[in-house]
């Protein structure tokens, strides 16, 4: 397998963002409730993905290390607003049911996490095709949580009645659902042993601790970390 | 009055930041863990966001509207609104470091209570989210401040009752069956917790 098809690979399966890493939980939470936000969702996210990564690596030997994480920003920022423009002319109605989650991207840690962990030591296509990679598995994963959320709280898969939306479980398609969910496909995870980033079964890079879930399981003393970082 | 007063609340207890809303989970997830550091974070929080909000709406009203000086003086006729995102999270960042710096040479005992939290908050997405609001609901002053209260007090709430219930209730308790411990256990805790807080819903 060369290399550019190994970081697709990479992405989707062995370092899934959202089931393997527990990267970027906001949007994950917020925007599964149904199928086709998620992929909307799970698509903007691609987008910004693959060319922060592309920019930022090409930019790796420009930008002084000093003002890494701002210049990392910048670009990150720029890419988001030129996907919210884009979103808010050709599919308003994708942008109106996403709404405050499009500009939040910005803040999302995937986006961040492998600008750090690879943008930064690769060339600029092989960057590329990982942030292609971590965005399919991003999606993916949306996806099918989305889906999950969609069938058991209103019935239906992508706007599909499947079963009589008598027998569905609105509280699914609500805001406890999405912590419902997950919880148990964590618990799934613990119990067939698949590696996961909250019971120690995958490796994870330092720098995303700072925002995100990891902290709360693998290291006793959470802050002090991303303060180093920031700092160094 | 009456308006404020409603939308403090609405934002602290009804579509609470952490537990309808879903911004802010990565801090609420990660710093729940013990007491004392969700109080300190919770503190941080608070702080952060009222002073972001605030300032956020300053530089929005002053250079970024339609209708503000720099706009007007330039000749904009549709103002600088799409820069919004890029100037706020700038705006965040760097008032977070200054807070930092401030708090560090000035206010030792405040630092050493919620220094270490305080790099967290930049990647936090609840303070973008509150800068972001303030536009789209179209807010005056006092209105941001409010906002920014009700939504930092919702954050700090839920923050502080989630480490509460994971110090005394979660922690080293062996009737929890083993693949639910660790974060299951943890989500589940918060989807009820968001179960509990829809009875807040007829409220506003």
């Amino acid at each position: 397998m060369n290399k550019y098809l190994e970081r697709i690979y990479n992405g989707i399966i062995k370092e899934n963002p959202t089931f393997i890493l527990m990267l970027g939980m906001c949007p994950t939470l917020a925007t599964t409730t149904s199928a086709f936000n998620a992929i909307g969702m799970g698509l903007s996210t691609t987008a910004v993905l693959m060319f922060s990564n592309m920019v930022i690596s090409a930019l790796r030997n420009v930008i002084p290390n000093r003002v890494r994480l701002p210049g990392e920003i910048v670009v990150i920022a720029s890419l988001v607003t030129i996907v919210q423009l884009l979103m808010q002319a050709y599919t308003p109605a994708v942008y109106e049911s996403l709404g405050i989650y499009i500009p939040l991207i910005v803040v999302n840690c995937i986006i961040l996490g492998r600008a750090e962990a690879y943008a930064l030591f690769n060339a600029p296509i092989v960057s590329f095709c990982d942030g292609l990679g971590m965005g399919i598995g991003f999606t993916f994963s949306l996806t099918v949580l989305g889906a999950v959320r969609e069938l058991i709280g209103k019935g239906s898969v992508f706007g599909f009645q499947l079963i009589p939306s008598d027998f569905s479980i609105g509280i699914f398609a609500l805001a406890p659902g999405a912590f419902i969910v997950l919880a148990f496909l964590s618990a799934l995870q613990n119990k067939l042993r698949l590696p996961s980033a909250t019971n120690g079964g995958q490796e994870v890079p330092e720098f995303v601790t700072s925002g995100d879930v990891l902290g709360a399981f693998n290291k006793t003393e959470e802050a002090p970390a991303s303060e180093e970082k920031k700092e160094a | 009055m009456i308006d404020l007063l409603l939308i403090a609340i609405k934002y602290s207890l009804v579509s609470n930041v952490v537990l309808a809303q879903f911004l802010g989970i990565c801090a609420f997830l990660g710093v729940s863990k013990k007491v004392d550091s969700s109080k300190g974070m919770g503190a941080a929080v608070i702080f952060v966001i009222v002073l972001a909000s605030l300032v956020s709406h300053a530089i929005y009203v002053v250079f970024m509207a339609a209708s503000s000086p720099l706009c007007k003086a330039l000749g904009l006729k549709d103002g600088l609104e799409y820069l919004t995102t890029i100037v706020f999270i700038l705006v965040i960042a760097a008032l977070v470091q200054l807070v930092e710096m401030f708090m560090k040479k000035n206010m030792k005992g405040l630092y050493d209570a919620l220094g270490v939290f305080l790099p967290l908050i930049t990647t936090n997405c609840a303070v973008l989210g509150v800068a972001l609001n303030n536009v789209t609901y179209g807010y005056n002053f006092a209105e941001c401040l409010v906002y920014g209260l009700g939504i930092s007090i919702g954050f700090a709430l839920a923050l502080i009752l989630m480490a509460f219930i994971r110090e005394n209730v979660i922690e080293g308790n062996d009737s929890i069956p083993k693949s639910f411990q660790g974060s299951p256990i943890v989500l589940l805790t918060a989807g009820l917790m968001a179960i509990a807080f829809f009875g807040f819903a007829g409220l506003v």
